[in-house]
């Protein structure tokens, strides 16, 4: 699963900083059928969550009314230096994880 | 009259029909953007959340890897796509030098695939073709389209367009009776747009994905109730050709956002 995560990479301690999460999935429904009729199971991803320096800052419970590819957006407190990572898991399974680090002065 | 005469009276006579030919003046073309609203706009133009490329950045990778039985990639002879690939995509689809036939940029790099590369071609609409195609068309953005019609290219683009013009399908309508003739008017919540190719591929709303701009031509079949060819059909070459000349002096905008 392909992702792109932008965070910034330097801010000020206390600072409000943005961080867009756009990860490539079909978030497939689940009330669709294929060229024959049949269902096509749900598959999406469930739970995308954020851990800053290990602490749990964000998570979003996705259900099937998200759009293909979804893009989240949110804000965290730069506190201190370090790495956030982001994890996420769909119905089949399937994990993806990313981490990116964040340089705070201050 | 001698022959050099009767050059110059048929040069003539190209040149006024090439002239009447252009159903939207060079100065009223309009690509698909002007018809977006500005969420969409500001979707395609954010160069992080476009969602066109996380193809992009598949074909990035794509692009330095090797494959097929000589082991070489994209880049083992094209090395830096930033500047062996700008404008590339905007002279596409063009005559294939050592085949003589007529490629889109999709044909073209799958020849490159078959011949220096010794790999399978990629199926066309597959993830890998439209992520390479796309991550090349990349480097073009900005570049506005000129594509020939000069030598052997023109029976193709007098096919283009005459498939341009022909009535299809239930509804009994050519693409030049939106595009061209009504372009800018309402079909139900739609605006029409005047059908330039200039985004492709490009990222649809309706598809969830990124989708060839051939795709786009089936889906305007499909909406007018005519047969939809198959993926690599001369048909779609020639018409694409015509799409280009027709969109001359447009900016690339590979990946686009379209509804």
């Amino acid at each position: 699963m392909a992702a792109r995560i932008q965070v910034p990479a330097k801010a000020k301690r206390g600072e409000i900083v943005e961080i867009r999460v756009l990860i490539q999935h079909p978030m497939e429904t689940g009330y669709r059928h294929d060229d024959v009729g049949h269902l096509i199971k749900r598959n999406v991803i469930n739970v995308l969550s954020c851990r800053y320096n290990g602490v749990e800052v964000f998570r979003a419970d996705l259900s099937s009314g998200i759009a293909a590819n979804p893009y989240i957006q949110f804000y965290t407190v730069a506190e201190a230096s370090g790495e956030l990572e982001f994890t996420w898991i769909d119905d089949e399974g399937q994990q993806g994880s990313e981490r990116q680090s964040i340089q705070v002065s201050g | 009259m001698s022959r050099a005469g009767a050059l110059v009276a048929a040069v003539l006579v190209s040149c006024a029909a090439l002239a009447q030919e252009r159903a939207i003046p060079l100065d009223q073309l309009k690509s698909g953007s002007a018809f977006l609203g500005a969420d969409l706009l500001s979707l395609q133009k954010d160069e992080f959340a476009n969602p066109g490329l996380l193809w992009v950045e598949r074909g990035e990778k794509l692009w330095s890897e090797p494959a097929g039985k000589k082991n070489l990639s994209c880049a083992s002879c094209h090395e830096d796509a930033k500047s062996s690939m700008r404008g590339v995509a905007a002279r596409y689809p063009r005559i294939d030098a050592e085949s003589g036939k007529l490629a889109s940029l999709e044909g073209r790099i799958n020849l490159c695939r078959g011949r220096r590369m010794g790999a399978e071609p990629l199926r066309y609409e597959s993830e890998d073709l439209l992520a390479i195609t796309a991550y090349v068309a990349r480097w073009s953005r900005g570049v506005p389209i000129a594509a020939s019609i000069a030598g052997p290219a023109r029976v193709h683009f007098d096919a283009g367009e005459a498939a341009y013009r022909l009535r299809r399908g239930q509804m009994n309508l050519s693409c030049a009776h939106c595009h061209d003739a009504n372009w800018g008017k309402r079909l139900l919540s739609e605006t029409i747009s005047q059908g330039q190719p200039n985004a492709y591929p490009a990222y649809r709303l309706e598809w969830q994905t990124l989708g060839s701009l051939e795709r786009r031509l089936r889906a305007c079949l499909s909406g007018i109730r005519a047969e939809m060819l198959p993926y690599g059909s001369p048909e779609y070459l020639d018409l694409e050709l015509y799409l280009a000349w027709r969109a001359q002096g447009l900016p690339i905008e590979t990946p686009g956002v379209r509804r």
